[in-house]
């Protein structure tokens, strides 16, 4: 199973990016993009917006299903990245190489509960 | 414990994603579902429907059913069993879809019936619904006394080879096996079959594109299947099966229709032969009430998501729901089929809840795509 380890993870399958900024860059992992099958529409939400941790924020629908997208921590969404709204088809081909959206933690410690990489892999075996 | 086909270790080898697809261990897709689509639109792909169960009717002895009636063919009673009439199959090998009906009406299961002699007609039945077909069957010929013998032939493999050079890759792979069989398939119209040795070859499918449906020995299966890939077709999963049918407005049992409704409202009127004074079972049924819904197609205007199975439709006659929905691979939109109330016709529009918000969509006419081209005059296929 493809999981960096230099990001962070959630169980529902969201990967996190912390940047030297404070902000989070959240996508959804490799193994998500494998058990959705071939993306074909993403819905993100708007810039601005408030999202507490484990709220659903954000949409990804495959041929087969649709699949809601979490936020790992509370905080407020600052960035989206249209180019895989244009193309979500870019997912299946590198989940790691393109984002969802961007948040601002509203407390940064929150990022400390995430899943790193061991415990991610880990999560999925119990699946 | 699922079910396996006899190339179940053939989809494991190559990474198939598997599901339970009706108690059977099935493979889903083998990579990217909507290459393995396009495949078949564009050139040739292949399924396992060996899942599927192959039923053979035939004359039998007096000895297997006491109550026999000396005089009750194969195609006496097929003609009271089925909703369709083969008495439109006159010519050996000819090929009929029809409707299995209870006598209320509803849609027991669909399958295809080929009239090979008037000793032989061959059923082929829907997986999950085999066991109550061939119980259903039996208990016709019973009431009936029918002087008959059902073979169910789970010793056969079944294998859709579908797409535009579908026939010719199929002749590449069985010029080494049986130097008839190009000869004697090359001349078959669509809905026909021949048995040739151990094949036996239709010019069926459920994709909307040209090509063969295959039958052979299962023990013959997994080297047919290489040879076959080995040519150049693709190995393709339910999934690509899926959104080929619905592109090509055909009906998927237990999703589209099932026991629950009868055919005249799913879409399948042109299936029931009511014309004809036979009688058939369901026939009085359906005769003592005019349809209130239809199957209808529907096609996604704005963008905001994906057509799926139970969203709520409504429409200036009233509301509906969406049987089987998805995004076409062809299209590049998102099609549906829907059963909506029968006061609706193609060209108008039709609202649908898609995850709490209402989104626009066209009431359209089955099929949306056939022969790897766009049927809506308003879009045309993706570019290759």
């Amino acid at each position: 199973m493809n999981v960096p380890t230099n990001l962070k993870y959630t169980a529902s399958h969201e990967w996190i990016r912390s940047e030297p900024d404070g902000t989070l860059t959240i996508g959804i992992t490799d193994h998500a993009q494998e058990a959705l099958g071939d993306l074909v529409f993403i819905e993100l939400p708007a810039v601005g917006r408030k999202v507490k941790a484990g709220e659903a924020c954000a949409v990804v629908e495959s041929v087969k299903a649709a699949s809601d997208i979490y936020a790992p921590v509370s905080g407020e969404i600052v960035a989206v990245n249209e180019q895989v709204v244009a193309s979500p088809e870019m997912i299946n081909a590198d989940a790691y190489g393109h984002w969802l959206y961007k948040l601002k933690p509203a407390n940064a410690a929150d990022v400390a509960s995430l899943l790193d990489a061991a415990a991610y892999i880990a999560a999925v075996g119990e699946e | 414990m699922l079910k396996q086909t006899p190339l179940n270790t053939v989809h494991r080898a190559a990474g198939a994603k598997m599901v339970d697809f009706g108690g059977w261990d099935m493979p889903v897709s083998y990579g990217s579902q909507i290459e393995e689509h396009l495949a078949v639109r564009r050139d040739a792909g292949m399924f396992d429907v060996s899942h599927m169960l192959a039923v053979d009717v035939e004359p039998g002895d007096a000895s297997e059913n006491p109550n026999a009636v000396a005089h009750n063919s194969a195609r006496d009673f097929l003609r009271y069993a089925l909703a369709n009439n083969v008495d439109k199959l006159t010519v050996a090998g000819k090929a009929l879809y029809s409707c299995l009906l209870k006598p209320d009406g509803g849609v027991l299961d669909d399958l295809i019936v080929y009239f090979l002699s008037e000793n032989w007609f061959r059923i082929v039945v829907n997986a999950s619904t085999a066991d109550k077909d061939v119980a259903w069957l039996r208990s016709l010929i019973d009431e009936r006394g029918a002087k008959l013998k059902l073979t169910p032939r789970r010793d056969l493999a079944m294998i859709a080879v579908q797409g535009p050079r579908a026939r010719e890759r199929v002749w590449a792979v069985l010029q080494d096996r049986n130097t008839e069989a190009k000869a004697e398939t090359e001349p078959l119209k669509p809905f026909m079959a021949a048995e040739i040795g151990e094949y036996f070859i239709a010019r069926t499918g459920y994709t909307g594109e040209d090509g063969f449906e295959v039958m052979l020995p299962s023990t013959r299966a997994i080297e047919f299947w290489r040879a076959l890939a080995a040519a150049g077709v693709r190995p393709c999963g339910l999934g690509a099966r899926d959104t080929l049918r619905l592109e090509a407005g055909m009906n998927l049992y237990g999703q589209d229709m099932d026991e629950t409704v009868n055919p005249l409202e799913s879409g399948l009127a042109w299936t029931v032969d009511l014309a004809s004074a036979r009688d058939f079972v369901g026939k009085t049924a359906l005769l003592a009430r005019a349809p209130t819904r239809q199957l209808i197609g529907l096609l996604l205007e704005d963008k905001g998501g994906v057509l799926r199975a139970h969203q709520k439709v409504t429409t200036h006659a009233g509301e509906g729901e969406i049987t089987s929905g998805t995004f076409s691979p062809t299209l590049g939109a998102s099609i549906a089929l829907a059963r909506l109330p029968a006061g609706v016709a193609a060209g108008e529009r039709a609202q649908v809840d898609v995850r709490g918000k209402t989104l626009a969509a066209r009431i359209v006419k089955p099929p949306f795509v056939r022969h790897g081209k766009s049927l809506l005059a308003s879009i045309k296929e993706k570019p290759l």
